[in-house]
């Protein structure tokens, strides 16, 4: 593969990786404390599933970037690469949809449920959640244009 | 080898070709898992459209004669579901065009645009149904648990019956997920990059 085809996944890839990390760092030094009727409770990432799922997958995908960044690229590789990149992909497209949806609750509630929501008390806890779904978001799509762009690698199609 | 057939054209000299094995039982096993996958998504998206449950509760007494209010559980009052059904409802319409394409779809001469299209399609779709999924099941499992941090109380040990029948939705959406990543893995692996000599534009 010629060096001007790798550069823009090079590119992508870094990207991707900044992107990841950054979203793992900022949901786990996201923190806040509110105190009501004389009792504090602190918000954490450890305090739902979700985000602690949303933590290990950054950190998943972050690794695997960092891996594969400094692989050389042998045409034989490239499937698994390929298959590899969609796995990642689909880990960071699910994270970011799950964390969307519990901080959609914690922003509005949920009245049929009886949830109410909690960003008025914790709203420098919801900022960071905020920032961090942003930054995942942002990887999950460049790891997606990664993928589109191999496959345009793969299929070289004629100009007509 | 005699069951390889070039698809596309290629420029002169020793480049990449993509090749694609026309093997029958790769075809009919790609098939048979899209079909799968199609009912599998397609009664993610039923189970869950039509999951609703009702309950009466007793607010209060006057006199002798209880007051009942009805309480609703459906699954729009959750965004999470709402798009729940919307990406398995996309997915199983993709399932069905893909199935229907490689019924029919050898007397259509598209160019060589049918091999790029459906992994990109393929991969678009395993990506919206992933996103679909897990956030119906982070939010089932919100549920189930509730999160005493937040003071969010479980609704399942009341809506029993709407709970069961979310997670079986769920449970038919992860298989056609599954399913779905096995054919896009295996459309993926039957791309093949070989280096060609002289291969000119078929006739």
């Amino acid at each position: 593969m010629t060096l001007a085809k790798r550069v823009p996944i090079f590119l992508l890839r870094l990207l991707a990786l900044g992107a990841s990390v950054t979203a793992a760092v900022v949901m786990v030094s996201a923190r806040d404390s509110a105190q009501v009727l004389n009792v504090t409770f602190e918000a954490n990432y450890t305090n739902s599933p979700t985000f602690k799922y949303f933590v290990i997958i950054n950190a998943v995908a972050g690794g695997y970037t960092l891996i594969v960044l400094f692989c050389p690229s042998k045409v034989s590789l490239f499937r698994f690469l390929l298959v590899s990149d969609l796995i990642v992909t689909l880990l960071l497209d699910s994270s970011v949809s799950a964390n969307i949806a519990i901080g959609q609750v914690g922003k509005h509630g949920n009245s049929h449920a009886g949830w109410l929501p909690i960003c008025n008390q914790v709203p420098k806890f919801c900022n960071h959640v905020a920032g961090a779904l942003i930054a995942n978001f942002v990887a999950s799509l460049a790891y997606l244009v990664i993928l589109l762009y191999s496959l345009h690698i793969v299929l070289n199609l004629p100009k007509p | 080898m005699a069951d390889e057939k070039v698809v596309e054209g290629a420029e002169n000299g020793a480049c990449q070709t993509p090749v694609v094995s026309a093997n029958k039982a790769n075809d009919w096993l790609i098939f048979l898992l899209r079909l799968f996958a199609f009912f599998a998504t397609v009664s993610a998206t039923v189970v869950m459209a039509i999951n609703k449950q009702t309950l009466t509760v007793v607010v209060a007494t006057i006199g002798r004669t209880p007051i009942q209010a009805s309480v609703t559980a459906k699954f729009q009052h959750t965004p999470a579901f709402i798009f729940f059904v919307i990406a398995n409802g996309l997915a199983s319409i993709h399932n069905l065009l893909m199935l229907i394409v490689e019924l029919i779809g050898h007397k259509f001469d598209f160019k060589g645009l049918r091999y790029l299209l459906i992994p990109i399609l393929d991969m678009l779709n395993v990506a919206l149904v992933s996103g679909g999924t897990s956030a119906a099941v982070f939010i089932g499992e919100l549920a189930r648990n509730g999160n005493s941090h937040a003071k969010w109380n479980k609704i399942c040990d009341k809506f029993s019956t709407y709970c069961n029948h979310g997670g079986g939705a769920m449970i038919a959406s992860s298989i056609g997920l599954v399913l779905m990543i096995i054919v896009t893995v295996i459309s993926i692996t039957k791309l093949r990059i070989q280096k060609s000599q002289n291969y000119s534009r078929l006739p």
